[in-house]
């Protein structure tokens, strides 16, 4: 066991990866002799060497057009996109060609890589730097989501995302990176995709969220509590594929939902929770499903970063509403 | 795959700058047009002093990219352009934004995310837009703006209004699909349009050559899209200005774009959060040799101007910034409302939540 925070447990998971298996190469802008511009992937290239671990030119397109050639090629390449809104310049060749080769081949073939993408606020930089789009993923039949919120779950997740068969879009958030500190076992692990990770239980909500939210969601439940509420708090870690069941128990015994994320409220993930959750035990509920969300607005600058991002006080007063109904 | 030693940083040679061409002293530009642009150099540089330290105070929020060294491309330029020509930068901006004429305060203030900002708090550094000014956005996204400078372009050529487009943008941007997609169509339309590639050498902490298949990632790709490569120095504000005078001039003609190069170096690291270490100490100290301002004060000096109305330009600009910034401390924050303005047309995003 060491101390990792999230961003030495993926270095770590990398290593592992880059050291037990030659076909991963790891590539992206930076990467290589600087680390990335978090500093993740330092001291890989050293290790590996410049032809796995690769600095690209600025070219989202390009980056995950060769990582899909490479994956097709029987490669495992884990690229980097430096920050969520800069991963657009890549999504066609995200949705048109690397979710679908595996269906358009009839199952010959597949692109089975990773596509690390730092995301979310808290970082003061506003816009492309700072937002979660998560949605514009998970909306694409062919991927995988996922994101995890501790060094345990990033390392194990990223084994599994890397030996997993389908193309993974591994989303980090930014402002845990080095916010997160635990004991993670050293050597392989793997966490499934898949399954959703009951951070603390509860009997009166439940509190679903995900990334960074994490954090001010676990706040609320101890604001809750010393009013009484009892709230469970659920990080789902795995967007895509969905722990549904899960979080169907949950809210089964609760009969009171909540949902967290930092992405804008309009088509957000939350949207598609809420509506499973409704299919799944509408009569089980005592109020309507809400969430709290950012807002349907532009990412802003760090001065109004606190007004955008929910906080544990909102997410309280959202849940001590769904307990008054 | 290449496994030789072009992927050897430490082999690496250092990029040193060219000696300064002391022919440009000669050059057919006007003494106003250059103190002008010696203003306009101190100008850029105690601004972004400025900003830096009120960073180091923690009055500037979030992340920041400055041109400190690489002033004379913007000078250059700006003196160069017409009042109603577009500029299109990037999250290097400040420059850019300032070389058009954007409130020295204001701008500040939009560092400072205060109210009183160019864009009331809400874009900050890496957004400065001023349309008045005809500083039409700094882009963030790599290479976008590029083709968006085509299309202002395009605009000015069916209102036959003679404005130029100006897209400005670094060796990195190079390699982006973007750039050459703009390339090809701004040549196919012949479009008034001028790119300009402020080549420092460096994408981010990636040394450019190491990541591009020609030595000069603008110059060397101008002859694919039918242009002649044009390779100024950008430390050098004259040679700027008259690269800058004929590209303009020639998109004016209806002759179609152009492409130039402007081979330059930042003195700082690439945001706020670099302090520039994989930069070897050699080629750093060479080019702060070739700082842009203490060369074209002794070219003033050379061509006769009295020491005392540089110095007296210098303190102006010291003033001017310290009035900009007492006018930006002074700003209020933007209150938790104005995150919701100006979304859609009706000036609000209310009917989405
Ligand atoms: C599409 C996209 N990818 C990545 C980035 C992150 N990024 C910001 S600046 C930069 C390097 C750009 O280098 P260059 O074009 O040389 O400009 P310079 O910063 O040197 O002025 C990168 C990769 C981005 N802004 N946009
Ligand atoms: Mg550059």
């Amino acid at each position: 066991m060491t101390v990792r925070n999230i961003a030495q447990a993926i270095n770590d998971a990398l290593d592992l990866a880059l050291a037990k298996d030659s076909d991963v190469v790891v590539m992206g802008e930076d990467v290589g002799r600087t680390g990335g511009v978090f500093r993740v992937t330092d001291g890989l290239r050293d290790r590996y060497g410049a032809d796995r671990v690769i600095d690209s030119p600025v070219a989202e397109s390009g980056i995950v057009g060769v990582g899909f050639g490479m994956a097709v090629g029987g490669l495992k390449p884990v690229l980097e996109l430096q920050f969520m809104g800069f991963s657009y310049p890549a999504y066609d060749q995200v949705v048109n060609h690397v979710a679908r080769i595996r269906n358009r081949s009839r199952h010959r073939f597949s692109a089975p890589l990773v596509i690390r993408i730092p995301y979310g606020g808290g970082i003061g930089a506003a816009e492309h730097h700072s937002e979660s789009m998560e949605a514009i993923y998970t909306h694409v039949p062919g991927l995988k989501v996922v994101v995890p919120a501790t060094p345990y779950d990033a390392k194990g997740m990223l084994l599994a995302a890397i030996e997993d068969p389908d193309p993974v879009i591994f989303l980090e958030p930014i402002r845990l990176y080095r916010a997160v500190k635990e004991e993670v076992p050293e050597g392989w692990l793997t966490q499934p995709l898949g399954e959703a990770r009951v951070e603390r239980e509860g009997e009166d909500v439940t509190l679903i969220t995900w990334g960074a939210m994490t954090k001010e969601t676990r706040e609320a439940a101890v604001l809750l509590e010393e009013n009484g509420i009892s709230a469970e708090v659920i990080d789902l870690r795995s967007l895509v594929p969905l722990d549904i069941e899960t979080l169907t128990e949950s809210v089964q015994r609760t009969g009171r939902a909540v949902i967290v994320h930092e992405a804008p409220r309009t088509g957000g993930f939350g949207a598609e929770v809420a509506a499973l959750l409704q299919e799944n035990c509408l009569f089980d509920l005592a109020a309507p499903i809400r969430r709290v969300t950012g807002w349907d607005t532009v990412f802003p600058l760090k001065r109004s970063e606190h007004h955008y991002l929910p906080g544990a006080a909102r997410i309280a007063a959202a849940a001590t509403q769904v307990m008054e109904v | 795959m290449p496994t030789d030693g072009r992927y050897d940083y430490a082999l690496r040679e250092p990029r040193l700058p060219r000696p300064v061409d002391t022919t440009l002293a000669g050059a057919a530009i006007d003494l106003d047009t250059r103190l002008g642009m010696y203003q306009r150099l101190h100008e850029l540089r105690q601004f972004e002093k400025r900003a830096y330290d009120l960073f180091l105070q923690n009055l500037v929020k979030g992340t920041s990219h400055l041109s400190l060294g690489m002033e004379a491309i913007a000078t250059g330029f700006g003196a160069a352009m017409r009042p109603d020509d577009y500029t299109f930068a990037t999250y290097r901006g400040h420059a850019h934004a300032l070389a058009r004429g954007m409130d020295m305060g204001q701008a500040m203030a939009e560092l400072l995310g205060r109210e009183n900002g160019v864009l009331g708090g809400k874009g900050g550094s890496m957004h400065l837009t001023d349309v008045s000014k005809g500083m039409m956005g700094s882009y963030a996204i790599i290479g976008a703006h590029l083709c968006v400078a085509n299309g202002a372009a395009w605009s000015a050529q069916m209102r036959k209004s003679g404005q130029v487009a100006v897209a400005f943008f670094g060796d990195g941007t190079t390699n982006i699909g973007a750039f050459h997609e703009a390339l090809n169509l701004a040549a196919i339309w012949k479009l008034p349009v001028v790119f300009v590639c402020e080549n420092n050498l460096y994408m981010e902490y990636t040394p450019i050559d190491v990541v591009t298949a020609v030595g000069n990632p603008a110059a060397g790709r101008a002859s694919a899209y039918g242009l002649e490569p044009v390779l100024v120095d950008g430390n050098d504000p004259d040679a700027v200005f008259l690269a800058a005078r004929t590209a303009l001039a020639r998109a004016r003609a209806g002759d179609g774009p152009s492409l130039i190069e402007a081979v330059t170096y930042r003195s700082g690291g690439h945001s706020r959060a670099d302090p520039g270490k994989y930069r070897p100490e050699r080629e750093v100290s060479a080019w702060a040799g070739r700082d842009p301002i203490p060369m074209y004060h002794q070219r003033l000096l050379g061509l006769g101007t009295p020491e005392a109305r540089l110095s007296a330009i210098e303190r102006q600009v010291a003033d001017a910034v310290d009035t900009a910034t007492e006018f930006a401390k002074a700003g209020r924050e933007p209150g938790e409302g104005s995150l919701h303005t100006e979304v859609y047309a009706d000036g609000g995003s209310k009917w989405r939540n």
